[in-house]
């Protein structure tokens, strides 16, 4: 029965979470975008302190249930366990010892890289932020294609439910670390289920050490156990030393299966107060000590590089800028840096589609953190989606009003390669995409006129840049800024004017 | 009075006033000045009124919709829909106008009718935040995308002078015909937005234009065989500055006016001549006028046409 509604609950979780992910038309309710929220290290990162003591004390009465109900991650490695099993019908787990020198280091090692402010290991670590890089980089365009066949489809019997969708390559780097990283982790769960879970994940071991004091455990009777073996020979986490009837609770992710295959009911999971007995000697030797002094100063060393931002010019984009543009509610390029895992729902929840991966515009440290690029689209004045949907609040909410009056970038005009200056002819294309009018036209010479930019009341939507038709340079573009600044806009008299002629 | 008789004086009374509504028996009313000239009119410029009240005067003197709409036949009627901006800012087609339109079209006979517009902000939040789709689909009619490259086709178009080939939405070319209908706007670049800026609307690459003589490109675009049915301008709002998106409601003017013609050159040559009562705008500095009139698309003389102007 609990193994029954542990799956219902992940699975549901995963799906809804996946479909908000990837959705583009906007048909999820927004309120789906709380199961991002309220995952772990996004809940760390963002401090919200509700969803963060709720996990703590969840896992306190019932163990380690975020993995097995919440972790889209740990559904995916469950699936993947799941088709191993069926392919392998011999497939049996054994018990392991627990990695716990490997486990904490990796701990250490995000720890270390989030003081040093370089997120994109803590975002390749988390794992919230590895599963929804898969959905956006691999499950999305799937979807997105399938919408547009759906289209191709219905269109021909001249119904018009669906729309054809731009399919993106949004970032090579992004969909290659997706690919390995997707691929290493499904094939640990398919050889030795949750192994990543138990050795890799630091959000596994802080819960799983947490849960070693929590009420509710999975417990062996030994007087009822016949020392079958069955638990342990089902338990995907290996964490059932079926021979000393012990249960390494750190490592217990309460999936349950356990339960259910025992033909003696010897396993149950029940509450006590007790603490655990201590099941292990603790050995601490001088070669642990050394190890893990080694993998902290190793840690630090590799953070420090990482950090140090060398912008490579010229990456990606076809405007090179001096300074990436961060996204609305980042505040600049240092908050978003530190609190942002490149879970990458922003990139896929833009209406636009330009929130892009950056690649080495942050420097190696930012690989993956979010940027503007213009190069399809612009950013919506009355747009606040990216802040409203990013869970650990390196993207902090705006309101249609603070983001009006927000400056992430700063508009640039070469006149030397405008086409009015080049060409002598009407354009305008810039001015008419100001939704301030921080670039507007005044008169040039024969009844034309050219932009003049007024970096007073500019957002840097990039509207001008992306519509610009110079070629091959852009004769107007944003280049960023290192903190988003406040403009101010004037407010602006409406004029009572009485029109009572047609005038011809 | 008993019940019967009540009941059918109810009756009448609402016989007459949705009598006094239609099309038809404006025609019949209307028609004396047609009938004196004996040519139809070239230009109906109507002042006063609510949207939709303006275009039925309007479209009844030039003898209804169904002189342009035949039974059976696709519409497009392609509105200006470029901003995410809500109706008073004057940066889109008024939603009531558009929805009438659509409305008399099927009275007309029109089989389906689809509006679109190729727009500037995201496509979804312009058609919803413009009031447009829902004024549309109350009338019967349905949106159609118009954001992706795959929706448009190329086309030769053989009197352009800058503009050779461009590729257009490929509804407004296989409809059985469209009608054009735009709002009135001050233009950073084109100096003015009316009905031929309108058509930027219906090609995918409106960069070309820009980097190619945008006056030019205006007009040579007008030139599509594919010519609209009708061009009907929106100056219910107008967009005074800051054109065409506008900072704010202190942009637009309530002006009240709507015109509507066969004549695209005499229709934005009226238009901007009505837009001189709130800012000076030269007719010679909107070059794409001189331009199109030049690809003998049309006459600025208003002098020379027949004019049907109503005041309400």
């Amino acid at each position: 029965m609990l193994r029954k509604i542990r799956i219902a609950v992940s699975v549901s979780t995963a799906i809804l979470l996946t479909l908000y992910i990837i959705d583009f038309a906007g048909i999820m309710p927004s309120w789906f975008g709380t199961l991002a929220k309220i995952q772990f290290l996004p809940a760390l990162l963002s401090l919200n302190i509700f969803v963060l003591v709720s996990l703590i004390i969840a896992t306190l009465v019932f163990g380690r249930i975020y993995c097995s109900s919440i972790c889209p991650l740990g559904l995916y490695q469950d699936i993947v366990t799941y088709i191993s099993r069926l392919v392998n019908k011999k497939k049996r787990f054994r018990y392991r010892k627990a990695l716990t020198v490997m486990r904490w280091s990796f701990v250490l090692a995000t720890l270390i890289a989030f003081l040093s402010g370089i997120t994109v290991l803590v975002g390749l670590l988390d794992p919230y932020s590895s599963f929804s890089r898969f959905a956006v980089h691999i499950l999305k365009p799937a979807y997105q294609a399938g919408n547009n066949l759906a289209e191709f489809i219905f269109t021909q019997f001249d119904n018009q439910t669906f729309y054809k969708v731009s399919i993106y390559l949004v970032s090579v780097v992004s969909l290659i670390t997706t690919i390995v990283l997707s691929m290493f982790v499904g094939y640990l769960a398919w050889v030795n289920g949750r192994i990543y879970c138990n050795s890799i994940c630091p959000v596994g071991t802080v819960l799983g050490f947490i849960s070693r004091a929590s009420i509710f455990k999975i417990r062996i009777n030994e007087d009822a156990c016949n020392s079958c073996g069955a638990c342990g020979r089902t338990c995907k986490a290996s964490c059932i030393d079926t021979k000393n009837h012990i249960i390494d609770t750190s490592r217990c992710i309460n999936c349950f299966d356990c339960l259910d295959v025992c033909s003696t009911t010897a396993i149950n999971y029940s509450y006590s107060f007790r603490l655990p007995i201590k099941n292990r000697k603790k050995v601490v030797n001088a070669s642990r000590r050394r190890f893990m002094m080694a993998v902290g100063v190793t840690g630090v060393a590799a953070s420090k590089l990482l950090a140090e931002k060398t912008p490579i010019i010229g990456s990606s984009t076809s405007v090179i800028r001096k300074t990436p543009i961060t996204p609305p509610g980042s505040q600049g390029v240092d908050h978003l840096l530190q609190k942002c895992t490149s879970c990458h729902l922003c990139v896929s929840k833009c209406p636009s589609n330009i929130i892009k991966p950056a690649f080495l515009e942050y420097g190696l440290g930012g690989i993956m953190q979010p940027t503007l690029n213009f190069d399809n689209d612009f950013c919506s004045y009355d747009c606040t989606i990216c802040s409203d949907v990013c869970p650990t609040g390196a993207l902090l909410p705006l309101t249609k009003e603070t983001k009006h009056t927000n400056q992430m970038g700063q508009v640039q005009f070469v006149m030397n390669d405008c086409i009015v200056f080049t060409d002598e002819t009407s354009c305008g294309a810039c001015s008419e995409h100001c939704p301030t009018q921080a670039v507007h036209m005044v008169d040039y010479k024969n009844d034309l006129t050219i932009p003049e930019i007024d970096n007073s009341i500019c957002v840097g939507c990039g509207g001008c840049e992306f519509i610009c038709p110079a070629t091959p340079r852009k004769a107007i573009f944003v280049e960023g800024i290192e903190s988003h600044k406040t403009i101010t806009l004037k407010k602006e008299k409406v004029e009572e004017v009485i029109v009572d002629d047609f005038g011809f | 009075m008993d019940r019967r008789k009540f009941l059918r004086a109810l009756a009448l009374t609402g016989a007459a006033f949705s009598i006094k509504e239609s099309g038809a028996m404006s025609i019949l009313s209307q028609s004396g000045a047609n009938v004196k000239s004996g040519k139809p009119f070239d230009l109906v410029a109507v002042m006063g009124g609510e949207p939709a009240e303006m275009f039925k005067k309007a479209i009844a003197e030039l003898g209804g919709l169904g002189k342009f709409v035949k039974k059976g036949q696709v519409v497009v009627v392609k509105p200006n829909i470029g901003w995410d901006k809500s109706p008073e800012m004057a940066a889109n087609t008024n939603p009531q106008l558009v929805g009438e339109i659509v409305k008399q079209c099927f009275a007309a006979g029109a089989r389906e009718v689809k509006v679109l517009d190729h727009t500037c902000n995201e496509w979804r939040n312009c058609y919803s935040n413009s009031g447009i789709e829902d004024a549309v689909k109350r009338a019967g009619g349905k949106m159609i995308p118009a954001n992706e490259e795959s929706y448009y086709r190329e086309v030769p178009i053989s009197k352009g002078v800058k503009l050779k080939r461009t590729k257009v939405h490929e509804d407004i070319l296989d409809c059985d015909v469209w009608i054009n209908v735009p709002v009135l706007k001050n233009h950073g670049g084109a100096k003015m937005s009316i009905a031929m800026k309108n058509h930027m609307g219906i090609v995918w690459d409106r960069r070309f234009f820009h980097a190619n003589d945008l006056q030019q490109c205006i007009a040579d675009v007008c030139t599509l065989d594919k010519a609209a049915v009708l061009h009907v301008v929106d100056a219910y709002r107008l967009m005074k500055n800051n054109g065409p998106q506008g900072k704010s409601e202190a942009d637009a003017v309530l002006s009240k006016g709507l015109f509507i013609s066969q004549d695209i050159v005499a229709i934005d040559t009226a238009a901007t001549t009505f837009f001189n009562n709130v800012r000076s705008m030269p007719l010679d500095s909107v070059g794409h006028l001189a331009k199109a009139e030049a690809l003998k698309l049309g006459t600025m003389k208003i002098s020379d046409l027949n004019v049907k102007r109503i005041k309400l």
